[in-house]
């Protein structure tokens, strides 16, 4: 298969890294395996790639020149952000609120503010038999994600600058973060397939919902896969899923195996060989409704 | 002596509770301690604001040339640029928290109730 797969849910903690790392583990060819979910990334505590490439994802930030300033605040008044203010003639930016869409620099009639940059975490690569990883690290504290996401993302295509070489076309798997903000949005957009991973309880469908709502208004064909399918009400999900045309494309039991072999870091279809069938499968399904 | 004095207000009226939060008060009521007039300023921009609601805040207190602000919490944003500013801030102590009106808050600094503070006295986000 030579398709870009984004693993994705309204709510967290459904399973999105458990379906990544087992359709990573069992794809019989070479895949690339995108840890988007930057803030808390863990698909390398699975895959353990031994030596890692890394490299530091910068922003954009206003740089002043406090003698040309003359203090006449139209930076701040065309910071939707709030990241400027301007007192006694000076101005204070506050970078953490800068989303770096530059609207300072070119307003400023004295030409005073420059394009500076700081740095928000590192997109690391590494690689495991036929998975390449490549997982982004957000600096503590930091509250956008989206460009060091661009970044992980940008790895499979740079040329010269890119961690990767050369533009990639094969399989690639994408483990998005939690929700369906901005983060989620930089992460499974452009992808050909979204997996929308959920569980059968009440939280687990209000939350599908607001994500089939974003794969929806991106354009993103779009499956469901509900995780420990026997323990809530499964008719909560399937009802849902029939009544709005979306395609069941898996209803996965819980397995105590699977939960142990996860909590001693193993890829559950590494350790457990049916669950490695049951994602095999798992690849047929997805085929046939890509395919339909 | 601080000339304006500036509160910040649940709803329109000098009488009204104080807004415990300063970057997303819903009024503020600025008394100006000279000419005995009070002003009113809608606080609803910041008050949605998706992000930098106290920094907003501050900068606007900032252009009405504010002396003293008396609020529940002001954070971190917010204190570095009322300070830049050359604005005190003063709290309420923990015991006199509870359902002040403004007037009451103004008076209680003028009777040298509240102290000014030297430091945010809640994190990022605390409202």
């Amino acid at each position: 298969m030579n398709a870009t797969i984004a693993i994705a849910s309204g709510k967290g903690g459904t399973g999105k890294t458990t379906v990544a790392l087992n359709l990573a583990a069992v794809a019989d060819q070479p895949v690339k395996l995108l840890d988007c979910d930057v803030e808390a990334p863990n698909d390398h505590l699975f895959i353990k790639p031994g030596r890692v490439e890394e490299r530091v994802s910068m922003v954009m930030i206003p740089e002043f020149d406090q003698e040309r300033c003359d203090g006449c605040g139209r930076c701040k008044q065309h910071c939707r952000f709030n990241a400027i203010a301007v007192l006694g003639g000076k101005p204070m930016l506050f970078p953490e609120l800068c989303h770096s869409c530059g609207a300072c620099v070119p307003v400023c009639p004295r030409g005073a503010i420059s394009e500076a940059q700081r740095s928000i975490g590192v997109a690391r690569r590494g690689t495991k038999d036929h998975i390449s990883l490549i997982y982004g690290v957000l600096d503590v504290g930091e509250a956008k994600s989206p460009p060091l996401i661009g970044d992980v993302k940008s790895a499979l295509k740079d040329g010269a600058e890119g961690i990767d070489g050369q533009e990639w076309t094969g399989l690639t798997i994408i483990d998005a973060p939690p929700g369906t903000s901005c983060p989620v949005v930089a992460a499974v957009k452009h992808s050909d397939y979204l997996l929308l991973v959920t569980e059968p309880t009440p939280f687990g469908l209000h939350d599908l919902r607001l994500a089939v709502g974003m794969a929806q208004a991106l354009g993103l064909k779009h499956g469901v896969i509900v995780n420990r399918c026997d323990l809530g009400d499964g008719a909560l999900v399937r009802d849902f899923c029939v009544a709005n045309r979306i395609p069941l494309l898996a209803e996965l039991p819980f397995d105590r195996r699977v939960a142990e072999a996860y909590a001693a870091g193993q890829i559950p279809a590494v350790a457990v060989p049916d669950i490695a069938s049951a994602y095999r499968r798992l690849y047929q399904r997805i085929d046939e409704v890509m395919a339909s | 002596m601080k000339k304006k004095i500036a509160v910040t207000a649940c709803a329109e009226t000098p009488d009204s509770a104080v807004d415990e939060r300063f970057g997303r008060a819903r009024y503020i009521i600025i008394f100006d301690t000279e000419s005995e007039k009070t002003q009113v300023i809608d606080n609803l921009e910041n008050l949605n604001a998706a992000q930098g609601a106290g920094i907003s805040t501050a900068q606007k207190m900032a252009d009405l040339s504010v002396d003293l602000i008396l609020s529940g919490h002001v954070g971190p944003k917010a204190f570095k640029v009322l300070q830049a500013a050359g604005i005190q801030v003063g709290t309420f102590p923990a015991n006199r928290r509870q359902g002040a009106t403004c007037r009451e808050m103004l008076e209680a600094w003028q009777n040298g109730e509240i102290a000014a503070i030297s430091n945010p006295d809640v994190k990022s986000h605390w409202g």
